[in-house]
């Protein structure tokens, strides 16, 4: 495992600015999420330190070494895409088998057989080992997509949304296994996804990127409990972060115009009244949706609540985070 | 009927299809029936009306085909008895055998001009496929509509530029000529289907082969053109086909070293009356090579004809 290194790279697609000026260390060990919707540039930054695609501008530093303008077979780095990543013709040993068998590697026979053994054994696939790989379900799928990249001992393993094809449950279960597995090895990972579970029980830093710009990276803590912006903060969280104009409350400060609000800066029982529009029972948890000054409020509230619509309840914010006309935060 | 299915046809549905599809096969088959029967045939069986549907079998067509005979007096044949089965089939006729006759050699100009021609073209096809689908390309929707405008009027119209040039070149009756021709037809057909088939191909295997250490021509060796084959396969068919139907072309430009067999085949009715035992045995063997190739491939074909769309 290397250090990655990210200084001032942007990519631009015509007109379309992909990515812009972003820099990111991704030290030895990391698991880094870089998190955002669609078209914020994941998977961009992704393909540019693959060196699938080439920065515009800026540099792509592995282990020291610039390799801006490098094939991704010199950079050794192993990547796992979001679908279409086993070759169809080949078994899944095949499969396993072919970067170790790359020109660059050139594995003997022997070894790779170990190798594979050993990673088919983690990953549960022992068993399906000679089937052709469109016999196998979409987890299967994935794993071995995970396990072509595990074989090897690359630089950095990027993964691209690779649980995103798959059913909630067995999306769970991987997302155990693999930061198990990452913890084990000690591997260096970038990881895309626009998945907030999976970035906070994951990552060690995330990354959020917003239009190309990469506009806040921190822990997974960090981000939730301290965002920049008002866009960092709607990131993470569910129920969403609630958002109101900042004087219905008093004691805003200077500058803030917005009120952001988590389900954990509500306080029930005090302050203004609210009309309840409806409550969500969801198992777990018990959505309570609130409607106060004509503004929309989601939060949680007791699993057993017996709130009915048209109630009323007083709500008031209990530190809650202030931005102001262009999202930033106010502190 | 009470388990009706959009899907599962029923027995009637299929008993009146399976009727109409044997009734079909008939009719398109009756004609390589009779070839396939007239080669067995004598010249007199041949000709006989009504057709005789049962007759006593004989190689006299396919001794004619690949020999050439004299007739000979009785004393000569007397003297010269027969030493084998289709010396035999000759001297009954009263003649003797000279010599081999020229099937042999055109059968396998054929067979070089026709695998050769098929081979070029599938080769370059998929190389010029594979660029035009993957690669930026200047001018890429006017180049592959320019390669398809080739096809768009019957090559034969060009027939008298592309003698002279023959001439000139001196490509007239070689091989590497009518190779080179049959080449040209069929590279914009080539080109177009592969396209279609190797467009099919999501690039994103030969992304993860780039990421597993492949170079591009290793990842389009090991990647794409395994995943091709059913689009190689049919398009080699479709060209085989051409080539080695092709008539017009052979007449006008092969006489002798580099004829195929179409055009001379229909020589052989001059020799010695109408001998259409041995055109038939003729047509008969020409119609294997084709059948061969399409059986061994056959397995590619099926999917190949529905043009990928199978697939997903």
């Amino acid at each position: 495992m290397a250090e990655v290194e990210l200084r001032n790279i942007s990519k631009s697609f015509g007109r379309i600015d992909a990515v812009k000026d972003v820099s990111l260390t991704i030290s030895d060990g990391d698991f880094i999420v870089l998190l955002g919707p669609t078209g914020a540039g994941k998977t961009t930054t992704l393909r540019l330190v693959s060196g699938l695609e080439h920065p515009d501008g800026g540099t792509v530093f592995i282990d020291g070494h610039d390799v801006s303008k490098t094939t991704p077979a010199m950079r050794n780095v192993a990547m796992v895409f979001q679908q279409y990543s086993l070759y169809p013709h080949m078994t899944v040993y095949e499969n396993l088998a072919f970067p170790l068998r790359s020109p660059l590697l050139k594995t003997p026979e022997n070894q790779i057989k170990e190798k594979i053994s050993e990673i088919a054994e983690v990953l549960q696939i022992s068993h399906k080992l000679n089937n052709r790989t469109t016999e196998l379900s979409g987890g299967e799928m994935q794993r071995v997509s995970i396990g072509r990249a595990l074989v090897r001992n690359p630089s950095i393993y990027l993964m691209d949304e690779p649980l995103s094809s798959l059913d909630a449950k067995l999306r769970a279960d991987l997302r155990v296994e693999l930061k198990h597995i990452q913890a084990d090895l000690g591997a260096t990972l970038l990881y895309v996804t626009h998945d907030q579970i999976e970035a906070m029980t994951m990552a060690s830093k995330i990354g959020v990127l917003e239009a190309g710009r990469l506009v806040q990276v921190g822990s997974p803590r960090d981000i939730y409990e301290d965002p920049v912006s008002l866009y960092v903060s709607g990131r993470l969280g569910l129920p969403r972060i609630n958002t109101i104009p900042a004087n219905i409350f008093p004691g805003a400060p200077i500058g803030a115009t917005t009120l952001g609000l988590r389900s954990e800066h509500i306080e029930l029982g005090a302050g203004l009244p609210a009309n309840v529009i409806r409550l969500e029972h969801l198992g777990d948890q018990t959505q309570l949706h609130l409607e106060i000054e004509g503004h929309k409020i989601i939060t949680l509230t007791d699993v057993h609540s017996q709130l009915q619509p048209d109630d009323i309840v007083h709500i008031q914010p209990k530190d809650p985070l202030y931005f102001d006309p262009s999202g930033n935060r106010v502190r | 009927m009470t388990n009706w299915s959009l899907i599962e046809p029923s027995n009637t549905q299929k008993f009146v299809a399976g009727t109409l599809v044997a009734i079909y096969a008939l009719v398109t088959l009756l004609p390589i029936l009779w070839i396939l029967s007239t080669g067995f045939k004598t010249p007199t069986d041949s000709i006989a009306y009504p057709p005789k549907l049962i007759f006593e079998p004989t190689f006299e067509g396919y001794v004619n085909l690949f020999t050439t005979q004299t007739r000979q007096t009785e004393e000569y044949l007397a003297n010269n008895p027969p030493n084998n089965w289709y010396e035999q089939i000759v001297h009954d006729k009263g003649m003797v055998i000279a010599g081999p006759s020229r099937f042999g050699e055109r059968f396998l100009n054929s067979v070089i001009i026709g695998f050769g021609s098929t081979f070029l073209s599938v080769f370059l096809g998929t190389l010029a496929a594979y660029a035009f689908s993957r690669y930026k390309v200047p001018l890429k929707d006017d180049l592959l509509f320019f390669i398809l405008s080739t096809r768009m009027m019957p090559p034969i119209a060009v027939a008298i530029p592309i003698f002279l040039m023959f001439r000139t070149l001196g490509l007239s009756d070689t091989h590497a000529g009518m190779i080179l021709l049959y080449t040209a037809v069929n590279l914009s057909l080539a080109v177009w289907l592969l396209k279609g088939f190797i467009d099919e191909i999501p690039i994103e295997y030969e992304e993860a082969a780039l990421i597993d250490g492949y170079t591009r021509f290793q990842a389009f060796i090991k990647v794409v053109l395994p995943q091709a084959m059913t689009g190689i396969a049919s398009t080699a068919i479709f060209c085989l086909i051409f080539a080695w139907n092709e008539y017009a072309f052979a007449v006008l430009l092969t006489s002798g070293t580099a004829q195929t067999a179409p055009p001379f085949i229909p020589t052989i009715i001059g020799v010695g009356g109408q001998d259409w035992p041995a055109v038939a045995a003729g047509a008969t063997l020409f119609l294997v090579p084709v059948m061969v190739f399409t059986i061994l491939l056959r397995r590619h074909l099926l999917r190949g004809i529905t043009f990928g769309a199978v697939r997903k």
